[in-house]
């Protein structure tokens, strides 16, 4: 698709949006913008801007955009200060692999390096953490950037990218002419995976007795769920996610065996360092997965499914490393493993579930004591929705038990910050998903702490009327961290003690509707009465003030070693 | 593991912030960069960097890697020192006076071939190219009539594997072309 007009830089770079099928901008204007949005004044009807409250929360906002439509997200920042503010959703986005176009005003270019009004080298600052930034002081420049962009952002492993663009470049007429971006020599978005590794890998795949797969978010980028679910049913494989692969498999399938991690379940931990093979799909070994690198898994061999090259070896040396895309590889895969059944070494994860459950789940899913817990109101949740909800969760406890109890039975649902542990990233990014995917049900599990930090979008919820669903699980404590200082600092509780404000009231100063429950026999009611609500709805739960989330593999712990309480 | 002294050739396309792109992948491991040499390769439009650090292989392998993974870098490769062909260029600037003075200086220049670049009135600017021992060498034994000024480049390397940069940019490119 080619077109021709003479038009100015601001006004190319809504039309290469619009070409680049955008119909959704989430951002906040400043000075060195303004030009970008004067043409989006013209463009309303197509293209969408939603104003946030801040700009970190228009970046958080796109990034839950992107996660829970597979879309590129776009968000706008002015120079300066705009700019700084996206930064954290930035380091999140390249940490968690989000695709995103993020685009900032920038000074005249006759200002650069003058220490101008609101100037800000965001090159230099967002360059650690971007994919590819660019910057743009011709107009002419504008159209293939953004194309490059957005082929960036969303080919290979997807993560961020900025352009930033001088005032004087949105003012300029050139000939606008937009083709989408065809690729470069220095970058080969999905490396090929050799053939003799994929016969290498059925091979240890056919004769594995103990074979044991780890899955990530890598599953749900390459699109691989359904490739992913024949390949285990077919090879009867027993398979655990991180927290980033969650909901790309059924909670309830019979081959899904839990969580991995720092706050994982008992078994899968457990039997990472039994197996004797470990299947790794599109996951990085993140140190919170691995904990202690020198005892982790030192018995099996390993298989790792990877679309990033710097990834092999990193943490866990690969003795079969299959490059490339998961869905391409799972398919390739799968026409020659054997179909096998591990029932007897499925049954032990089945054991060791029943040691959990009645150590762990069973008393925070069912507590027969006063305090409230954050497991029975996800219980809750389960038990009155049809468990296809969206869940978007913030940093700390509420994130464990909410990953760790939540059921899902559809796929992409799951929309949290993984890697880089952002808190205030929920309520933004839980106000993007619901734009994007107006048809589901929504829900924002949030700590009272996560809540304050960017608190501020209730007023982006109260202007776009979206219908989401916030429930803050509230103890008055940074509670993940006082969970630490009680295990590790002798209970030493520095700064995390939370005086809170009436949430109530401010959340109905937004004009959202609001309940707050403190005794169990409310709990029911008020979640039924959540869910069935049209409109965006409150809940606050006030849960134990020192509930500690377990099973926890300590810092420097082997995985082996996680314990129950 | 121990730590011992590697070259880095990184091959970029030729853009604005790739140099800086290049570093932070050190500076975020907080490696050292010993010296740093860019210019342009052989290959036209492909810039080469030249870079020597001190650290442990495994280390680099995975530096190598994220190296690669810039959007905007062709190629990275590292060598242990027996594996590479490498100089350094010297220019010492010393005073005329002292260096016809001491009478030995002709000597000097020739017993580490030298070249003398420049004579003015007030000073002499020698060249020298050699591996840093050799330039080092030199330095001190010009130190006692006076070194007026100084200056060592980084060092560039030539490979001794016979893959050419040009025949790597031809694969890349048509790998691209099938995407």
């Amino acid at each position: 698709m080619t077109s021709k007009k003479e038009t100015t830089g601001a006004n190319a770079v809504i039309q290469s949006l619009l070409a680049e099928g955008t119909d959704l901008v989430f951002g906040y204007p400043g000075g060195a913008i303004m030009p970008i949005y004067d043409a989006l004044y013209d463009v309303e009807d197509r293209l969408t801007h939603i104003l946030a409250r801040h700009e970190q929360g228009a970046i958080h906002a796109a990034q839950g955009y992107a996660r829970a439509t597979g879309n590129v997200g776009v968000c706008f920042a002015t120079s300066g200060p705009g700019a700084t503010n996206l930064i954290t959703g930035i380091a999140d986005a390249q940490i968690d692999s989000t695709p995103l176009v993020c685009i900032t005003g920038q000074v005249g270019s006759k200002l650069l390096g003058t220490d101008a009004f609101q100037e800000t080298d965001v090159i230099g600052i967002s360059m650690p953490v971007t994919k590819w930034n660019f910057q743009v002081t011709k107009a002419s420049e504008i159209p293939s950037a953004i194309a490059k962009a957005f082929y960036l952002a969303r080919s290979g492993k997807p993560g961020p990218v900025l352009i930033d663009i001088t005032k004087d470049a949105q003012f300029e007429k050139f000939e606008f002419h937009y083709k989408p971006f065809e690729g470069m020599r220095s970058y080969i978005p999905t490396p090929t995976c050799e053939a003799n590794y994929l016969n290498e890998a059925a091979s240890l795949i056919n004769k594995a007795k103990k074979p044991f797969i780890l899955f990530g978010q890598g599953v749900l980028l390459s699109g691989a769920q359904m490739a992913f679910k024949t390949f285990i049913e077919k090879t009867g494989i027993p398979s655990a996610w991180t927290i980033m692969g969650l909901s790309s498999l059924d909670s309830d399938h019979y081959l899904n065996v839990g969580m991995l991690g720092m706050h994982g379940n008992y078994a899968p931990n457990k039997l990472t360092n039994e197996c004797d093979l470990l299947i790794a799909i599109g996951m990085r070994f993140d140190d919170r997965v691995t904990g202690n690198l020198d005892s982790y898994a030192k018995q099996a061999k390993v298989i790792h499914i990877e679309i990033d090259p710097a990834e092999i070896d990193k943490n866990v040396k690969a003795d079969v490393p299959l490059l490339g895309d998961a869905r391409e590889i799972l398919e390739a895969l799968i026409p020659i493993v054997d179909k096998r059944s591990h029932d007897n070494w499925l049954s032990e994860f089945r054991k060791l579930e029943q040691e959990e459950i009645a150590q762990v789940i069973q008393g925070e899913l069912h507590p027969t004591g006063d305090i409230l817990t954050m497991g029975e109101v996800i219980h809750q949740i389960n038990e009155l929705s049809d468990q296809k909800n969206i869940f978007v969760t913030d940093v700390g406890q509420h994130q464990m038990i909410t990953c760790r109890y939540a059921k899902f039975k559809a796929t992409n649902s799951s929309i949290t910050s993984g890697g880089l542990g952002t808190m205030g990233f929920c309520l933004p990014a839980a106000i993007g998903a619901k734009m994007g995917r107006e048809d589901a049900q929504v829900i924002a599990v949030i700590g009272d702490g996560g809540f304050q930090m960017t608190i501020q979008e209730l007023g982006t919820i109260f202007q776009y009327k979206t219908a989401v669903k916030i429930v803050v699980l509230n103890n008055d404590f940074l509670g993940m961290v006082r969970q630490w200082q009680e295990l590790f600092f002798d209970k030493r509780y520095a700064s995390t003690t939370m005086v809170n404000p009436d949430f109530q009231t401010i959340v109905r100063g937004y004009g959202i509707k609001a309940k707050m429950v403190d005794q169990r026999c409310d709990l029911k009611l008020a979640v039924q009465e959540m869910l069935e609500y049209k409109s965006s709805y409150f809940l606050e739960v006030k849960v134990g003030k020192e509930n500690n989330v377990f099973p926890m593999v300590a810092t420097g712990a082997s995985v082996a070693e996680i314990r129950l309480s | 593991m121990e730590k011992k002294r590697f070259t880095i050739s990184v091959f970029t396309e030729d853009v604005v912030g790739i140099l800086n792109r290049v570093t932070i992948i050190f500076t975020r491991r907080k490696i050292n960069i010993e010296s740093i040499a860019a210019s342009e390769s052989e290959v036209q439009g492909i810039h080469r960097y030249t870079i020597v650090i001190r650290e442990d292989e495994t280390k680099i392998i995975k530096v190598v890697k994220q190296l690669e993974k810039q959007v905007a870098v062709v190629k990275a490769v590292y060598h242990g020192e027996n594996d590479i062909v490498f100089q350094e260029i010297a220019l010492y600037k010393i005073s005329t006076e002292a260096l016809v003075s001491g009478g030995q200086a002709e000597k000097i220049v020739r017993a580490h071939h030298a070249r003398v670049l420049t004579v003015e009135k007030e000073f002499t600017v020698l060249e020298k190219t050699g591996q840093k021992e050799e330039t080092q060498q030199l330095f001190e034994e010009l130190e006692p009539y006076g070194i007026l000024e100084f200056v060592r480049s980084g060092r560039v390397a030539i490979t001794k594997p016979m893959r050419t940069l040009a025949s790597i940019v031809e694969e890349l490119e048509a790998i691209n072309k099938s995407h």
